[in-house]
């Protein structure tokens, strides 16, 4: 049944470019997309092991501006007279270097703040999106400031034997957000269906008991913040080389609650629960376009996120999941109980 | 009992809160293999002696050796690395989690696998997981709670939940137990199936340490008791010793114990 739903949710989305042509919608997809990235990994944090990052679109702005700078090169000067020249590589690396940096930063920000957890997680994680939002704005030489980085080139695929193809129109983009969002999807569900992923719901779960048999928070916490982290910085790659410019406001703090919105309405701690949210909260501007000025849309967006909180309190995803069990429970409840998967062995 | 080996010793421990004094000078060992209970009456500083052998707090003074290992300075989680698995006093599972997933959870030490093995679905991971599975099966039929793996364990009766947290330390592989007041909650047949459970436990070569109110279940069960009162040690010695050792009477079993 969930197989079943997860194939059909996927075909549908690959056959969209196919029968929607209006491009308007097309980018309001690819943007969505890429937000519907960010909110996976952070509910990969804030769902599995309870951890709020309330920064965390400054992982996002890092892979953006790692993507970037590394595409475009840059010419700094350091102390002592040192010019630090990098020429333009392709974006593809840089694609790799911001899941890779932004993940190094995540492992920092992880290590300083999870020896004390909760309310400390969420202000070292909003202070740290403040610092990189200032240093992106200051450090004019490298990042323009707010001139913003303009020209950052489209995605190019290496394809061995026909040399490369550049990802220009819509359609391509869509399809590549699309794969990089399939494969976080995946990465999320393998975690968190293994015993890694088991060791993190013990820990938001029961902290002592987890410790007791053996699990380890900080360790454990940590790989979780990297994952998190650089599954968002694949998503800021993804956002700077589709949208071709970006500046410092792209680290503000509506950004970041833009996705715990997702995160919370489709509901956290279900894998799928941020794909609805974002999807959601990503179109809904489309939507109000005609009927409301943006300043207004916002409200409109609080409206939206209390009815479903009010009709179903734990985000869609789980409520309606609920919901399921229930009715079928009802009309099982006296078959016998089976062990799951796997061939579990049957108790006799 | 001279002829055991000893599992752990607990030298010359103290722990002081501020000015409270939680335990005095506490020194007693546990041979391998031995079921040893701890007594006293409540605030006699039990359940801190097992939070200081368990890394959840540091001594003020003294030390605590398990199988040659010091355990000053070492973290919960690395203390239930050598072996060393303590269950606690209140009711404590994963109450969002079904009985079996409880299981799988305390399967962790066993269950190691590199992240990336396991996020590839490569056969290593594969097997281990079944490994995990069949094991967790198996501990569930073992405590005899099979019929309820699948639900929530925050829906389970007080009694079950406890053997649930049994089954939980259980599947961290101790070779030592402390378990804090277990049968506290359960009826009379519950505490019967509870002493055999820890009878089997013994059995396959897991050294238990007992604190508990229950007398007549301590005094069945028990290899040796130790009683603690007002953070120091007043008693120590087999149960027909302590029955009849009058400080303990005077601070803990009461008069009427005596005779009874």
């Amino acid at each position: 049944m969930r197989a079943i739903i997860t194939i059909l949710a996927v075909i549908t989305l690959a056959s969209v470019p196919l029968w929607l042509r209006d491009p308007y919608l097309l980018n309001a997809l690819i943007t969505t997309g890429i937000f519907v990235i960010g909110a996976m990994s952070l509910n990969l944090l804030l769902g599995f092991t309870g951890q709020l990052s309330l920064g965390h679109i400054a992982f996002f702005g890092i892979g953006a501006y790692v993507s970037a700078l590394t595409s475009l090169g840059f010419d700094i000067g350091l102390p002592g007279d040192v010019r630090l020249v990098h020429a333009p590589w392709p974006p593809i690396i840089g694609f790799v270097l911001a899941i890779l940096i932004a993940g190094l930063c995540g492992y920092f920000v992880g290590l300083l703040s999870f020896r004390v957890r909760g309310a400390y997680f969420v202000i070292v994680t909003i202070s740290f999106a403040e610092v990189v939002r200032l240093v992106a704005l200051n450090w004019v030489e490298l990042t323009q400031g707010p001139l913003a980085l303009t020209n950052i080139p489209s995605i190019a695929l290496p394809l061995p034997g026909f040399g490369e193809l550049t990802l220009r129109t819509k359609m391509q983009n869509y399809y590549l957000v699309l794969v990089v969002a399939l494969i976080a999807y995946l990465l999320i569900a393998r975690l968190v269906h293994s015993h890694f992923g088991r060791a993190m719901r013990g820990l938001m779960e029961n902290e002592t008991l987890a410790v007791s048999v053996g699990i380890d928070v900080t360790r454990t916490l940590t790989i979780a913040a990297v994952i998190s982290a650089a599954i968002a910085g694949a998503a800021g790659s993804l956002y700077a080389h589709y949208i071709r410019i970006i500046d410092p406001e792209v680290f503000a703090f509506i950004n970041t609650v833009t996705m715990v919105i997702m995160v919370i309405s489709g509901g956290k701690g279900s894998l799928a629960g941020p794909v609805i949210g974002g999807l959601i909260f990503g179109l809904l501007p489309v939507a109000l376009r005609p009927v409301m000025a943006p300043e207004a849309q916002w409200i409109a967006y609080g409206g939206v996120l209390i009815a479903i909180l009010f009709v179903l309190p734990r985000g869609i995803v789980p409520s309606l999941a609920q919901r399921l069990t229930r009715q079928r429970s009802g009309t099982t409840a006296l078959a016998p109980v089976a062990l799951p998967e796997t061939g579990a062995k049957e108790p006799a | 009992m001279t002829a055991r080996s000893i599992a752990m010793t607990i030298d010359q421990v103290a722990v002081r809160f501020g000015g409270l004094v939680a335990i005095s000078d506490m020194s007693f060992t546990v041979g391998e293999g031995e079921i040893v209970s701890l007594i006293g009456p409540n605030g006699a500083g039990k359940t801190t002696a097992f939070n200081v052998m368990t890394g959840f707090l540091t001594p003020s003074a003294g030390h605590v050796t398990y199988q040659g290992t010091t355990l000053t300075g070492l973290k919960p989680h690395e203390i239930a690395d050598l072996g060393l698995i303590r269950t606690f006093q209140r009711t404590s599972v994963f109450p969002n989690d079904t009985v079996y997933d409880n299981l799988l959870i305390g399967l962790h030490r066993q269950g190691r696998v590199r992240l990336l093995d396991a996020i590839l679905g490569l056969p290593g991971a594969r097997a281990s997981e079944r490994r995990l599975r069949q094991r967790a099966s198996e501990l569930l039929e073992w405590v005899g709670l099979e019929r309820r793996a699948h639900d929530a364990a925050g829906s389970l009766s007080y009694g079950e939940q406890r053997l649930v947290g049994v089954a939980l330390a259980l599947a961290a592989e101790p070779s030592m137990l402390l378990l804090d007041e277990p049968v506290s909650g359960m009826n009379a047949s519950e505490t019967h199936r509870f002493v055999e459970l820890i009878r089997g436990i013994r059995d396959r070569g897991i050294t238990i340490l007992l604190v508990e109110h229950d007398m007549p279940m301590v005094m069945t069960v028990s290899d040796r008791i130790v009683v603690l009162n007002y953070g120091r040690i007043i008693a120590e010695g087999t149960p027909d010793v302590i029955r009849n050792d009058p400080a303990v009477i005077e601070a803990y079993l009461g008069h009427g114990a005596g005779r009874a």
